[in-house]
């Protein structure tokens, strides 16, 4: 260490110099490791479309795929997963946006609350071909839906409950407790205090957690291998039957099913299909993140209070 | 329930006496509805017991037995034996003339891909985390986390398939080997699914720690790096440990990208270029084919009830761990 | 303590957060119809008084009540209908607190849950609370605007009007001056006056003449105990504790 400058007391030290080198080299070091993410992805990004890109065309999304998925589109798959989406949405939403409000609006601070974050917690960690066991065993053969619609979508449910219960619990937290405090003194009731004060001020929120539900779902494919997804199911090429295929008893086509299937079991179909299919899941996928993101900026834009 | 909140929000005049008739129904209709958020707060309690206890009783016949009755009168149990489901190496469950299921291969495969993701994604996740906590502009920071949560977005197939069709090629490529369907493969697809999950919670962990502390590091002539060093990553040790096991659970747990990326062979693996078979990926596969309720269908459960309490452990004590950063950051 | 019939009557009573003790042994009686002021430093229990009138005490975790609080003789504890009860306290807490929504609904809030849903009634109501909260003259015009959007001592006026407008039979206010300004206060202060032929009203103030201009009756809190109570002027000019007369005379401390 040298001795600093006799005249000028806040001269740089030989030390400080060394310092300054030291953090510009980490700051270097870390950024690139943060790119080292980001960009093979972005490679990869520009990859898939580039070889997408004979294959996409409006055809390619509302055609079904035909000759043993060697023509045609994935209109099948593609309508398939919005089902399921759907379906497993009006399952698990309401009882998960119950259960975040429970969790934040009434549980108490004690064993029992921490039992259940804890279950909120695990419930998240299941792996997923775990919950496709489970489906299986439970709604499959237990409550007899065979492999369904309805089994599948119960399945994503649970599995997707955790990401809107979090979401949820923490979109209600973020409105103020001097709120409720002002409604409870005026003779409000803790249900009335929620109706009219913290979900009207939360709901986006919420919703964002919801949306994010609805991304997690549509790329599953573990959880939908046993308790409904088909390789191919014949569709009506137009008209009502091609807008809603399937029942809720029936078996089903699932993008990601599908591109599993395309892309490890099946022979001939050509390249340029597979690539097709992953880009557009993919751009649901972000398609759906957008909307997240929008929504989270719009919600700071028009913050209450 | 939406249809309470429309309803209640209305400033307009409207039919007085059903107002106020409705009013009286929400009051007699409020236990209801409290009594039904009780319900759905207790479900997620119901649903982790409802899958250990649905999985466990479809695995429950491979180890008390199953009788088939060959001859009239003779029936053969087949069970399960404990000692070689956990000890061998050799899983050949549809051979007619003597099939085994031992998991060992499958659990080594499972932990060396795993292990060698978690080797790729803490270094890079952690240094992301470092940078975007410590060192990125507020709008950087926006644009990098928006990046990495895309990262998170893509679903595991779609990473099979990057698997499958951009890294087996480069692999074959660039080391000779004849197939790039391996350990390396499934581990670098893994490091990057699992990477998000890592640098969000360790760059909670490190925005945890209180400006004071930095301040303090600094203050006492310390450089960035050895305040980042030995003050930020001590005070987040906790949080940080969390994110690597949180990365640890998700690599496990993964299956359709093992499945793809794996090569699929049964085998202990002795370089990052053989191909494996992980405990996910045998399920996926050979569930499909196995006839239910013969040994290999309960045996499938069984391997989920390992995976089960795999994942139950790892985050039990990921949880128990944050909750330990919590006490620290109240003192 | 005096002729008149007491309205809010405390027997007796202790409370407890965990092993903290809040108040101790308070017995005290407020009659009706008069301002009753409560002096004291930070830390002395008042706030905490306030709560367990209307039982939002119950919010808090682990908040614990000995004794018995009586609303014209009725235990409140054995209230059924804590909603009605709470409805017939108005309640007024330092921090100002606007309900994100538009300053017509931040009063109208309480009616409307008490089932007046008339759009003339709840029109004159709004009006004439927030004309009691001197806030009318300054909102008439944006009774649209969000509450949460006024400023602080706008907000507070608000609070006082939310306080009022669901008509209660007791008033609490606790230092509801801190965020505005001495006119309007003052101005405030002349309708408390008016007020208190309508309603009994209790004072927690930490403006020690504020209690004097008001209250006919006071009492001094130090350290989660009732050190003394008694008509107002006694207590300013001849109380009995030493400890109260240091209070009192700013001698405290």
């Amino acid at each position: 260490m040298s001795k600093p400058d006799a005249n000028n007391p806040f001269a740089i030290t030989a030390n400080e110099i060394r310092g300054r080198k030291v953090e510009r080299f980490i700051r270097f070091i870390t950024l690139g490791m943060t790119w080292a993410l980001i960009l093979p992805v972005l490679f990869i990004l520009g990859f898939l479309l580039i070889k997408a890109w004979p294959a996409l065309s409006v055809g390619f999304i509302f055609d079904n795929p035909e000759k043993n998925m060697t023509a045609g589109g994935i209109w099948g798959p593609l309508i398939g997963t919005f089902m399921l989406i759907i379906v497993s949405l009006l399952i698990a939403a309401p009882i998960g946006i119950l259960a975040g409000v429970y969790l934040n609006e009434f549980a108490r601070d004690n064993w029992f609350t921490r039992f259940i974050n804890l279950a909120v917690v695990n419930l998240a960690g299941v792996p997923s071909i775990v919950h496709g066991l489970f489906g299986l065993g439970a709604f499959v053969y237990f409550f007899q839906m065979q492999r369904s619609l309805l089994a599948a979508s119960c399945t994503v449910a649970v599995m997707t409950l955790p990401v809107i219960i979090t979401s949820t619990k923490e979109a209600l937290a973020s409105v103020p407790q001097p709120f409720r405090v002002a409604c409870w003194n005026m003779g409000a009731s803790k249900w009335q205090t929620i109706r009219t004060i913290v979900l009207p001020n939360s709901i986006s929120g919420i919703l964002t957690g919801v949306i994010l539900q609805v991304a997690r779902a549509a790329g599953e494919t573990a959880p939908i291998l046993f308790t409904g997804a088909m390789i191919s199911s014949r569709i009506a090429d137009s008209g009502w039957a091609s807008m809603v295929p399937y029942g809720l008893e029936d078996r089903f086509m699932a993008l990601s099913y599908h591109l599993y299937i395309i892309s490890t079991q099946w022979q001939n179909v050509p390249e340029s299909f597979k690539f097709g299919t992953a880009i557009v899941m993919i751009g649901l996928v972000i398609a759906v993140n957008s909307i997240s993101i929008g929504f989270r900026i719009y919600l700071r834009s028009r913050k209450k209070w | 329930m939406l249809l309470l909140l429309l309803l209640d929000r209305n400033t307009t005049k409207g039919n007085l006496s059903f107002r106020r008739s409705f009013q009286q129904l929400q009051d007699r209709l409020e236990p209801v509805v409290v009594g039904v958020i009780y319900i759905c707060g207790w479900s997620a309690i119901l649903f982790v017991i409802a899958i250990f206890v649905f999985v466990f009783k479809e695995s429950l016949p491979a180890i008390t037995g199953i009788g088939t009755e060959i001859a009239a009168g003779e029936i053969e149990v087949e069970q399960l034996d404990l000692v070689e489901f956990t000890t061998s190496p050799r899983w050949i469950p549809e051979s007619s003339k003597k099939p085994a299921f031992g998991i060992l291969a499958l659990i080594v495969g499972t932990l060396s891909v795993t292990f060698f993701s978690i080797l790729l994604a803490v270094p890079l996740g952690l240094g992301a985390a470092v940078y975007v906590s410590e060192f990125a502009g507020n709008k950087t920071r926006e644009i990098l986390k928006i990046l990495i949560e895309l990262l998170a977005a893509i679903p595991s197939v779609v990473w099979g398939f990057i698997g499958i069709v951009i890294m087996n090629p480069l692999i074959t490529n660039l080391s000779g080997e004849a197939v790039g369907l391996n350990i390396l493969n499934a581990g670098i697809v893994l490091a990057l699914m699992s990477v998000p999950i890592i640098v969000s919670v360790s760059e909670d962990a490190l925005r945890a720690v209180p400006d004071s502390f930095r301040e303090a590091g600094l203050a006492m002539g310390a450089n960035r790096w050895e305040m980042i060093y030995k003050v930020l990553f001590p005070a987040a040790k906790n949080g940080l440990l969390a994110a690597v096991l949180l990365g640890i659970g998700r690599g496990i747990g993964e299956t359709m990208a093992v499945l793809m990326c794996t090569g699929h062979s049964v085998n202990m693996p002795t370089s990052l270029f053989d191909p494996v078979r992980t405990l996910t990926a045998t399920i996926a596969a050979e569930l499909g084919e196995a006839v239910r309720g013969d040994l290999h269908y309960h045996t499938l459960f069984l391997i989920g009830v390992v995976l089960f309490a795999f994942a139950f452990i790892i985050n039990l004590t990921a949880d128990l761990v944050v909750k330990g950063v919590r006490d620290q950051s109240n003192v | 303590m005096t002729t008149q019939t007491s309205h809010i009557e405390f027997q007796d009573v202790t409370i407890s957060y965990g092993k903290e003790i809040a108040l101790r042994d308070i017995s005290l009686a407020i009659p009706e119809h008069t301002i009753f002021g409560i002096i004291g430093p930070a830390n002395a229990g008042k706030t905490t008084l306030l709560k367990s009138i209307n039982r939002t005490l119950e919010f808090e975790p682990n908040a614990k009540t000995v004794g018995k609080i009586l609303v014209h003789g009725t235990d409140v504890s054995h209230i059924k209908n804590v909603y009605a009860l709470r409805r017939r306290i108005g309640m007024v807490f330092p921090l100002p607190v606007g309900l994100p929504m538009s300053v017509y609904e931040n009063v109208a809030y309480a009616p409307r849950r008490a089932g007046i849903h008339d759009r003339q009634e709840l029109d004159e109501l709004v009006k004439h609370c927030l004309k009691q909260s001197m806030l009318w003259d300054e909102v008439k015009d944006r009774l649209t605007l969000l509450g949460t959007k006024l400023s602080g001592g706008q907000q507070q006026r608000l609070t006082i009007a939310r306080a009022l407008s669901h008509k209660p039979e007791i008033l609490c206010l606790d230092e509801f001056s801190i965020a505005i300004d001495p006119v309007t206060t003052m101005k405030i202060e002349d309708v408390l006056l008016e007020l208190k032929k309508e309603m009994t009203i209790i004072l927690v103030t930490n403006l020690v003449q504020q209690a004097r201009r008001l209250a006919d009756h006071t009492a001094f809190f130090n350290k989660s105990e009732m050190i003394e109570v008694g008509p107002t002027e006694k207590i300013f000019s001849n109380p009995e504790q030493q400890l109260t007369h240091d209070y009192v005379t700013g001698d405290f401390g």
